[in-house]
């Protein structure tokens, strides 16, 4: 079988083919079209590795970010904070990771402002002037738009780390925030309710992450008021230490 | 801005990208529909009659089909282009395909990018509007390739003994011009496995010619 034999050895050496063909027909119009074929699909492969690893930076800049918060809040650092933000912002251009760039800045925003960041706002965030070796044209504007669905689903995410932010606060003794942030939790709930199924197919997924947040939340805000009068402040704080941990590994699982 | 309004704000966007992957099935259906149809005008060719006024039919078929891809063209512009390529990256396929295999019939040359572009009435750059990708593009030719075993099969019934071997130059050429491509692990890559199950058929159809003497026959006598 001749023909297999054909197979075989192209199957196995297929760069020594490359050459082969190439010696065979250099000619042919049709190898000359796929030549160009070569280069144009190998430019695009290139460009989308490195898009898949601009992506990745930023998911773990978005990770750090949000985990510095976690640890800075009590010194409310914020200011610092912002500058390392806006480091790695510049990063961010055609990234795909950007659902978590949008959970690490609607976390910052929430922080700061109590409220929630809209899309306008992140978007107006994300227009970055070409300074350095500007093209001839002069300063070149350079725009990256979030999606409503990659802003949805990096609100979801923020959820998990408002839970976290929650927990971690009645650890702390601060009675307040709980309640504020339950309530923030339950509307962004709402609002999640409202957009129901006709959103990307990740938020369903999500919602049930969100609910298990927000039951997280409230019973811990149920807890406080239950048991708030009956244990004195310095005791809440063990109190809820240890639940903090049951909470953490509850998570760990899930 | 409260939370309930920011949300169904989100939730407008959410229902204009429902409509417009409402507009863009439709259009697409209409799309697959033609498809079909040229795909029907060109199957006669497989048919023991000669196919030369088939070709000419095809043209003609494809002036039905520019008609509607450049509806799509117009109505969706690139920027959605990327988001919602998966809806009608089945039917762009088969377009390409029908029009490499159309102009195929016609001149028995590898169709550019640029010219199945031109019969779909769409672009080649992305930026410019409505455009080929060149994944699509080479999946068509792919598709054509299948096609073109099955056409050698159905030549040497109808009697014609050089068009066979016309056809396993092309489809090698077409092979070794795949092979300088560094495919990655994707849809393309599968389809190109399959090509050489397609050479294999024609040669076994050249062998079978040759080994009866009737390739030389119709060298000699139909070149």
């Amino acid at each position: 079988m001749n023909k297999r034999e054909g197979e075989g050895w192209s199957r196995r050496n297929v760069e020594a083919a490359q050459e082969h063909d190439v010696h065979a027909n250099p000619s042919s119009p049709i190898v000359a079209a796929f030549k160009v074929f070569q280069q144009e699909l190998d430019t695009k492969h290139d460009k989308y590795e490195r898009l898949v690893k601009i992506s990745r930076d930023v998911t773990i800049e978005s990770k750090r970010t949000i985990f510095l918060l976690h640890r800075q809040l009590i010194q409310l650092n914020y200011l610092n904070l912002f500058n390392v933000l806006c480091g790695f912002m510049m990063v961010v251009f055609r990234a795909l990771g950007i659902q978590e760039y949008v959970e690490a800045v609607s976390f910052l925003h929430y922080i700061r402002h109590r409220s929630l960041i809209s899309l306008e706002e992140i978007n107006a965030r994300l227009v970055f002037m070409r300074t350095e070796n500007a093209p001839p044209l002069g300063a070149h504007v350079l725009t990256f738009q979030v999606t409503p669905a990659d802003y949805l689903l990096g609100v979801a995410d923020l959820t998990g780390e408002l839970m976290r932010l929650c927990i971690g606060s009645v650890g702390n003794g601060d009675i307040d925030t709980p309640f504020q942030l339950s309530q923030f939790l339950r509307q962004i709930h709402d609002g999640f309710s409202y957009i129901g199924n006709t959103g990307p197919y990740e938020v369903s997924k999500k919602l049930h992450t969100l609910r298990q947040s927000l039951g997280k939340v409230e019973d811990a805000c149920y807890t406080l008021r239950v048991r708030g009068s009956e244990i004195p402040k310095h005791m809440l704080a063990d109190v809820f230490s240890s639940r903090t941990t049951h909470m953490d590994t509850e998570e760990g699982v899930v | 801005m409260s939370v309930t309004e920011m949300f169904s704000y989100i939730q407008g966007f959410l229902s204009a990208d429902q409509d417009v992957r409402e507009d863009i099935r439709k259009v697409v259906q209409n799309l697959e529909q033609t498809a079909r149809e040229i795909l029907t005008v060109l199957q006669s060719v497989h048919q023991p009659s000669g196919f030369k006024e088939k070709g000419q039919l095809c043209s003609l078929a494809g002036k039905h089909f520019t008609a509607s891809v450049e509806c799509t063209g117009g109505e969706e512009s690139f920027e959605i282009e990327s988001e919602f390529h998966e809806h009608w990256r089945f039917v762009l396929q088969r377009l390409a395909f029908l029009a490499a295999f159309a102009v195929y019939l016609e001149s028995e040359n590898l169709v550019t990018r640029e010219e199945v572009a031109q019969i779909l009435g769409i672009e080649v750059v992305r930026e410019k509007g409505f455009h080929l990708d060149i994944e699509d593009f080479l999946a068509g030719v792919l598709i054509m390739a299948s096609e073109l075993s099955r056409l050698a099969v159905n030549s040497v019934t109808a009697g014609d003994y050089s068009r066979p071997l016309r056809i396993s130059n092309f489809i090698n050429e077409l092979d070794s011009g795949f092979r300088l491509l560094n495919l990655k692990n994707d849809p393309l890559r599968k389809r190109y496995d399959g090509l050489k199950y397609d050479v294999k058929k024609i040669e076994e159809v050249v062998y079978d010619l040759s080994i009866r003497g009737l390739a030389k026959e119709s060298e000699s006598g139909g070149n």
